[in-house]
């Protein structure tokens, strides 16, 4: 069944310069497979769209049971160039929280 | 064990926190984090038409206000207050508060040097795009290197009550404190990196105690009395994030790992002045309500290289509004925005991008917003960014005419014309570790 990423993440985003970075974080450490096997760099890219004009670069944190995107050309040349109401990424991890993925229902533990 | 303390999370953060903190409960040291990446430029501006400004204001009469309770609880503060001119802040400081014993750490401005060290050899390439210093070196604003925690430890070690920094990673101003007390050495990279990943934590303030936070953000306690991050810290290298108790907001291995995860790259390295942290080996674990145990941090040597931190003039911006009510407020927003593009057209102005976003439509999440059915009202934001302030001008005269000359409802436009503001943009760079000297002074 498909789900929002909301229902299994949570996330934060911030910039440096153009870039902006997403820290997904599984809500339980079992679904962290689910983050590594649903949300890889290329997903993200697609899901961002015309948001994101550089390349994703997806970082492993399995510690914390997290995924670090790292997304460049993301924010219209970043903090004080940026024409955008968000230029600093801020609402990115939200962003990123409202894609779809696919689970088993048996995946799901509450 | 030592407490140390961040109240002050970027220059703006709430002005009680410092004081809540120092009354709350128990405290070491206080940090206040001021400056954020284009900060400096400001602060150069206005050193330049005052030479005893170029600090960030607030802090003198900050520290005037929480003097008494300072002196009384040996509590010790560490500011990168100073931004370029921290001896003046340091002045002002004693000016204000004359009981309070106040140090500073020079030595992190590179502005004046800049043409000698591009002669040394030092390139100063753009870290993210690899450009050459050469496209904006006569545009350059100011020009910082991040010091470390070392020198900021020297300077507790004069007894100063208050030390007071110019630009220096935000993370040493809570692993200075921990050099000072533990007396780590320059290369115990695992300790060091463990100090870096408690200060990395803390330096964005509530960040790491339920603000800002994704998770089940409706079930955090009391915002508006929301704790300030305490680090506990152990000469072993191991730490605990907390807040007082009775605060609000609350610390658990959710909040602490969104903070961790916050403006990172790649998690493996990250760099500091004094080493690099691997953010994947970190063990969490809770101890007690509001207790996460940080262990298990490793370091490996610093870096060759530190980094400057350049700012520089990029050009000029201005965003102009209008607000459509309904019915049909999206098409009509839409309508507007299409007329000021035909009417910039035909003036024939020059920009280097337009950009509008419809409010409560796309502005933050554009294609991935939710569908609206009928919006009650709609805020058309129209931004323009160019090198030529004379076009931004002119713009800032097309918005307000579509009052009376396009689609019906435009109100919203009380604040009046658009204001033309500039861009001062960041350069980061790497700069060699030895042309960087640091000295501490007691400021009489």
């Amino acid at each position: 069944m498909k789900i929002p990423l909301t229902r299994i993440a949570h996330a934060r985003s911030g910039d440096k310069g153009d870039i902006s970075n997403v820290g997904l974080i599984a809500s339980k450490p079992e679904y962290y497979p689910i983050l590594l096997r649903e949300v890889t760099a290329e997903r993200v890219k697609r899901h961002f769209g015309r948001l994101v004009e550089g390349s994703v670069t997806c970082y492993e944190l399995s510690n914390l049971a997290a995924l670090n995107f790292v997304m460049e050309k993301a924010l219209d040349g970043g903090g004080t160039i940026s024409l955008r109401t968000d230029a600093q990424g801020k609402t990115h991890g939200a962003a990123l929280l409202t894609m779809e993925i696919e689970v088993a229902s048996g995946e799901l533990t509450d | 064990m030592i407490r140390i303390a961040n109240g002050q999370g970027f220059w703006g953060d709430w002005l009680e926190a410092p004081v809540r903190l120092i009354e709350g409960g128990p405290l070491d040291y206080l940090t206040l984090d001021y400056l954020a990446e284009v900060t400096m430029s400001i602060l150069q501006k206005q050193r330049k038409a005052d030479p005893t400004l170029g600090y960030a204001r607030d802090f003198p009469p900050l520290m005037a206000r929480i003097a008494r309770r300072v002196l009384d609880q040996n509590i010790r503060v560490l500011a990168n207050a100073g931004g370029v001119n921290p001896i003046a802040c340091a002045r002002e400081v004693r000016r204000l508060a004359p009981h309070l014993q106040v140090s500073v750490v020079l030595g992190d401005e590179i502005l004046a040097r800049m043409d000698e060290l591009i002669a040394g050899g030092n390139e100063f390439r753009n870290m993210d795009t690899g450009e050459s210093i050469s496209c904006i070196r006569d545009r350059v604003q100011s020009a910082n290197v991040y010091i470390g925690a070392f020198p900021l430890a020297e300077a507790l070690a004069t007894g100063a009550n208050v030390v007071i920094t110019g630009r220096c990673a935000d993370a040493a101003l809570a692993l200075a404190p921990m050099l000072h007390e533990f007396q780590w050495k320059p290369d115990d990279w695992n300790r060091l990196a463990s100090g870096i990943v408690a200060g990395h934590i803390i330096e964005c303030g509530t960040q790491a105690t339920g603000g800002n936070c994704t998770f089940d953000w409706q079930s955090t306690p009391d915002f508006a009395h929301i704790g300030y991050p305490i680090i506990e810290a152990n000469p072993s290298g191991e730490t605990v994030i907390t807040k007082h108790p009775g605060t609000g907001g609350r610390v658990t291995q959710a909040t602490v790992k969104e903070q961790l995860l916050y403006e990172i790259g790649d998690p493996r390295s990250y760099v500091t002045p004094d080493v690099v942290a691997d953010f994947t080996t970190i063990e969490l674990s809770d101890n007690g309500p509001d207790h996460v145990r940080i262990s298990n941090v490793v370091g490996r040597p610093r870096p060759e290289k530190l980094k400057a931190s350049i700012s520089y003039h990029y050009g000029w911006k201005t965003v102009g509004t209008l607000v459509y009510s309904a019915p049909d407020a999206l098409a009509k927003a839409q309508a507007a925005d299409k007329m000021v593009r035909q009417r910039l057209h035909d003036l024939n102005l020059n920009f280097d991008k337009i950009h509008t976003e419809f409010f409560g439509i796309n502005a933050c999440h554009a294609h991935l917003a939710p569908q609206v059915p009928e919006p009650a009202e709609v805020q058309v934001r129209i931004g323009v960014r160019s090198t030529e302030k004379a076009s931004l001008e002119r713009f800032t005269r097309e918005v307000i005419p579509l009052v009376l000359n396009g689609p019906p409802t435009a109100t919203g436009y009380g604040e009046g014309r658009p204001q033309v503001r500039e861009i001062v943009a960041y350069w980061p760079a790497l700069v060699s570790r030895d042309v960087v000297s640091t000295r501490v002074e007691v400021v009489q």
